[in-house]
């Protein structure tokens, strides 16, 4: 059995969501879109999965770390640094 | 660390308070690494890329006008060394692939006269599960299996909460493009992790 379609105004809502979650759509199109949601519990929980999803994102704390600075690369960033004073004051 | 630490960072080493180096490059270091990481898919070359980065930041550390911006600034060094790295290497930048928007909607329910969508359950997803390595780990799948200029907006905006502007300006690329692939970023993001939760529900069930 052939799934139905979603509307053509989920299709909408669906294209703009993000501009709806970070808060870039205009008024007139944010309140729109609270219209069709009011009335749409798939749209509703389809944002609530986004959103969650995004949370997630910005959240992200990474599993690995680089390796401690060894002597020598620590070295060669402080000279670059140095040098910039130095070029800087004597230019 | 937030933005206006890293500013004040930034503002002390350009006035030649050297007591602010170490904890600028430890901090970058790391940001720099995550995203390289991500982006050239191996650790060696990720470690490379942000020495590299330092490297080029210092030297050219003169030119950043406004400690305001040294985020945007140092990312987009960054970006510019990874891509480099990446053209002599197996991860080579592979030409553009676009996501489509209807592959990203998720499927109406079959039965006759419903209307739900088939998505996992999010509403049990506790807050907490931001902390869990299980989650980060199928996040960071989620977003190697992206293409990379999908990839690269998603790290830029979401992890390292850049504006639209800034990772405009980073990627060469314009607002709009950034927020089009911004979005797809996202949906493919929750796609995959709706896929991941389906699973859990699944496995739970057995």
């Amino acid at each position: 059995m052939k799934a139905s379609e979603p509307s053509e105004q989920c299709k909408e809502v669906f294209a703009a969501l993000s501009e709806y979650l970070d808060l870039e759509l205009s008024p007139a199109s944010c309140e729109e879109l609270e219209a069709h949601l009011k009335g749409c519990p798939p749209c509703i929980e389809f944002v609530e999965s986004l959103r969650k999803s995004i949370d997630l994102c910005r959240g992200y704390s990474p599993t690995e770390s680089p390796q401690p600075l060894s002597d020598n690369a620590r070295h060669e960033l402080q000279e670059a640094y140095l040098r910039m004073l130095q070029a800087r004051e004597n230019p | 660390m937030d933005r206006q630490l890293e500013v004040e960072l930034a503002r002390r080493l350009l006035a030649g308070e050297a007591q602010a180096f170490d904890r600028f490059v430890e901090h970058f270091r790391a940001k720099i690494f995550h995203y390289s990481w991500l982006m050239c898919g191996q650790r060696e070359d990720a470690e490379e890329v942000a020495q590299e980065t330092l490297m080029k930041t210092f030297e050219n550390f003169r030119q950043l006008q406004d400690p305001e911006r040294v985020r945007p600034w140092l990312f987009r060094i960054a970006k510019n060394v990874c891509l480099t790295k990446r053209r002599r290497s197996i991860f080579a930048p592979t030409p553009a692939q676009e996501l489509s928007l209807d592959a990203l909607m998720p499927s109406r329910d079959s039965r006759a006269g419903s209307l739900k969508i088939e998505i996992a359950d999010w509403s049990h997803l506790p807050e907490d599960l931001v902390l869990k390595t299980e989650m980060m780990n199928e996040l960071q799948a989620a977003i190697r299996t992206l293409p990379e200029i999908y990839r690269s907006v998603i790290l830029l905006r979401d992890m390292e909460q850049l504006s639209t502007t800034e990772t405009a300006h980073i990627l060469d690329v314009s607002d709009d493009v950034v927020k089009t692939r911004l979005h797809r970023a996202r949906l493919a993001i929750r796609k995959h992790l709706d896929g991941r939760l389906r699973n859990s529900v699944k496995e739970m069930a057995l």
